[in-house]
């Protein structure tokens, strides 16, 4: 090999590495407008509408910063406070962690329709919050409903994992049957609960398995937000062990990786951040499958950026959504997660489809 | 690290391995030196690929050891043993579309945060460079074809930089230029002081390139040492059950392998019989 050929494979690594790098920049940031616009027509829409100069006003009086626009109506204030930007940040924070667990779980799988909807974590998740709503259980305090969702969530992940794993590879169709069956059992177990449940409880059991940011407290928002963040931080710092994964256990290994270590912590990151969420908002289902294929589209599947870009736009989708979801239908609060559904079901169809076409059929 | 494992980067002894009573493996001894390339070839089933994985620290050897550099394999840790051996599998599948500059640049991962690191864009471009992958880099790993897949692969692990190297039948989906191709840069490699083992099907390959042939048979060695010591028609038809044909390169003097196809009677009895013997 010449030295001429050696500058020219220098610089295509380079040039391919700034490349990425620019798109990645270009679709965060595009991300972040969308994000940041959702945000403030959130707070400003609702029964009571808020004008954007006041939003912008209460923010910035709240950091310290007195200014013209702050509402001097102590009604505009509290819905604010109380009422909207609860909601916002819940939906920002569900989103960004749902899009996260889906891209660990299809990087953990190696298989891209991966999703803790659609393989059944979130309505393990589910089932598990549920018992400790209908059996009245509070020992761990505001904490308890989220442990109880991560314990369901856990369950359900590690019986996908051991069924739909075998000699290193993912079978799309064991994994997709896995889901059928744990999505039946805990369906099933959430219909027996709410039949022994009081009609309060009944009425928040109903509200979860159809999803809903409404009436978020910052309490709920604190929670989800310390697990996310932590669980974020962890998978940041596995993100270039998980582009290795990508090219097989063994293979992995060979390049200094201890696979079973970070498949049981990846599932248990998985099954935090899924819990976490669904404690408070319910099941949300594609938002794991969408968000991070659309940004592999755009963006290749290197993880770090994958998974900034999944944090960003997560969260942008899932405040689009709940806006949608209590605007679309005047003076009623509509179930997010069978907008998302709406959308994802259709996508995961497509993708399906896109999959047979190009390998033509499942092995 | 005592004196007798000098030169030897790489010492398997008396290992045995098998699942349940089934052994795979029995006391097979061999001794991977640096600046030579070991070709390892058997027929089918004869165990070549668990011994890939004894070697590579897949497994650990139910009797005997494997040493790495005088020290028991699995006793390195996981990063310490990516330093040291690189492996290329016969199967190299990816889900996710990682270009073939992305998938190269993996093979440096053992490095990060070490001196070393400096190096990766040297070592990146010297892969490419080896393996005539450099029209490869750019387009995503999912859509290569199987010969393109290996190339981009052994490139991958070239660029890992280690002194032993393990390549599983990397001959297996090339075609007749870049078979050679391969073999030649584990020569080139070999020359720069890597010990390599290569498990290859193709006798006369492993005749032309290896420095030292294995024949495994049955889970046992069956004869080591130089190729064309090792390779006769006698040995190759006891192990492979096939009357064979070994002339001397008319260039090398290296022997080629050809099965003598003239008297099909003679090739199906001697099947016939090999397999009486295995039941």
């Amino acid at each position: 090999m010449t030295r001429a050929d050696q500058v020219t494979g220098e610089s295509a690594g380079a040039r391919g590495r700034s490349r990425r790098a620019r798109r990645g920049v270009i679709v965060v940031v595009s991300a972040c407008i969308l994000l940041v616009s959702g945000v403030v027509l959130s707070a400003a829409l609702g029964q009571l509408p808020i004008s954007v100069a006041n939003v912008a006003g209460s923010l910035l009086r709240a950091v310290g910063i007195d200014n013209p626009w702050a509402p001097t109506d102590e009604l505009i204030e509290r819905t604010l406070w109380q009422i909207r930007f609860p909601r916002v940040v819940m939906s920002l924070l569900v989103g960004a962690t749902l899009a996260i667990a889906g891209a660990v779980m299809q990087a953990v799988f190696g298989n891209p329709l991966a999703e803790p909807g659609v393989v059944g974590v979130s309505s393990g998740a589910a089932l598990g919050a549920a018992s400790a709503i209908t059996f009245g259980l509070a020992f761990l305090g505001g904490w308890t409903i989220a442990a109880f969702a991560f314990v369901g969530g856990l369950i359900a992940t590690l019986l996908v994992y051991a069924t739909a794993r075998a000699q290193g590879r993912t079978e799309t169709v064991t994994l997709l049957l896995t889901g059928v069956a744990i999505n039946a059992f805990a369906g099933a177990g959430l219909a027996l609960i709410t039949f022994l449940g009081d009609n309060q409880s009944r009425e928040q059991i109903v509200f979860w398995q159809l999803g809903s940011i409404n009436g978020a407290r910052w309490d709920e928002v604190a929670v989800v937000g310390v697990v996310g963040a932590c669980a974020t931080a962890v998978i940041m710092a596995f993100a270039r062990q998980y582009d290795l994964l990508a090219l097989g256990d063994r293979t992995a290994s060979h390049l200094g990786i201890k696979v079973e270590r970070l498949r049981i912590a990846s599932i248990v990151l998985v099954a935090l951040l899924t819990g976490a969420g669904v404690a408070f908002v319910g099941i949300i289902s594609f938002v794991g499958l969408v968000v991070p294929h659309l940004i592999r589209m755009l963006l290749g599947p290197a993880h770090r950026m994958l998974f900034i870009a999944s944090l960003v736009g997560g969260a942008a989708l899932l405040v689009w959504a709940d806006l949608l979801a209590r605007t679309l239908v005047e003076a009623s609060d509509l179930p997010i997660g069978m907008l998302t559904s709406l959308v994802g079901g259709p996508f995961f169809y497509w993708l399906i489809r896109r999959n047979r076409r190009q390998s033509g059929g499942w092995a | 690290m005592s004196d007798d494992t000098t030169g030897s980067a790489l010492r398997v002894s008396h290992a045995g391995y098998g699942y349940g009573s089934r052994a795979i493996l029995s006391d097979v001894s061999i001794d991977v030196r640096a600046r030579e390339v070991l070709a390892l070839v058997g027929p089918n089933g004869a165990g070549k690929s668990t011994l890939l994985s004894l070697l590579a620290g897949d497994v650990d050897p139910v009797e005997g050891t494997v040493l790495l550099q005088g020290r028991p394999l699995l006793e390195w840790s996981a990063k310490e043993r990516a330093r040291r051996r690189a492996v290329l599998l016969q199967s190299n599948q990816m889900v996710f579309p990682f270009t073939g500059q992305q998938v190269i640049e993996m093979g440096r991962a053992p490095w990060i945060g070490t001196p070393e690191a400096d190096a990766d864009e040297e070592a990146i471009a010297r892969a490419i460079g080896f393996t005539d992958s450099g029209h490869l880099v750019h387009r995503t790993f999912p859509t290569l074809s199987g010969g393109e897949k290996a190339r981009v692969s052994l490139a991958r692990v070239l660029a890992q930089e280690a002194p032993v190297i393990l390549l599983d039948e990397p001959t297996a989906a090339l075609d007749l230029r870049h078979q050679e191709d391969v073999l030649r840069v584990a020569r080139a490699l070999a020359a720069a002081g890597a010990a390599v083992v290569v498990v290859l099907h193709d006798l006369s390959l492993a005749g032309a390139y290896a420095d030292v042939v294995a024949v495994l048979d049955r889970g046992r060695i069956a004869a080591t040492g130089d190729p064309a010591e090792v390779l006769t028609p006698e040995l190759i038809g006891a192990v492979y059950g096939l009357e064979v044909r070994v002339i001397p390169d008319e260039d090398t003097g290296r022997p080629i392998v050809v099965p003598r196809r003239g008297s099909a009677g003679a090739r199906g009895s001697s099947l016939a019989g090999r397999e009486a013997t295995q039941q």
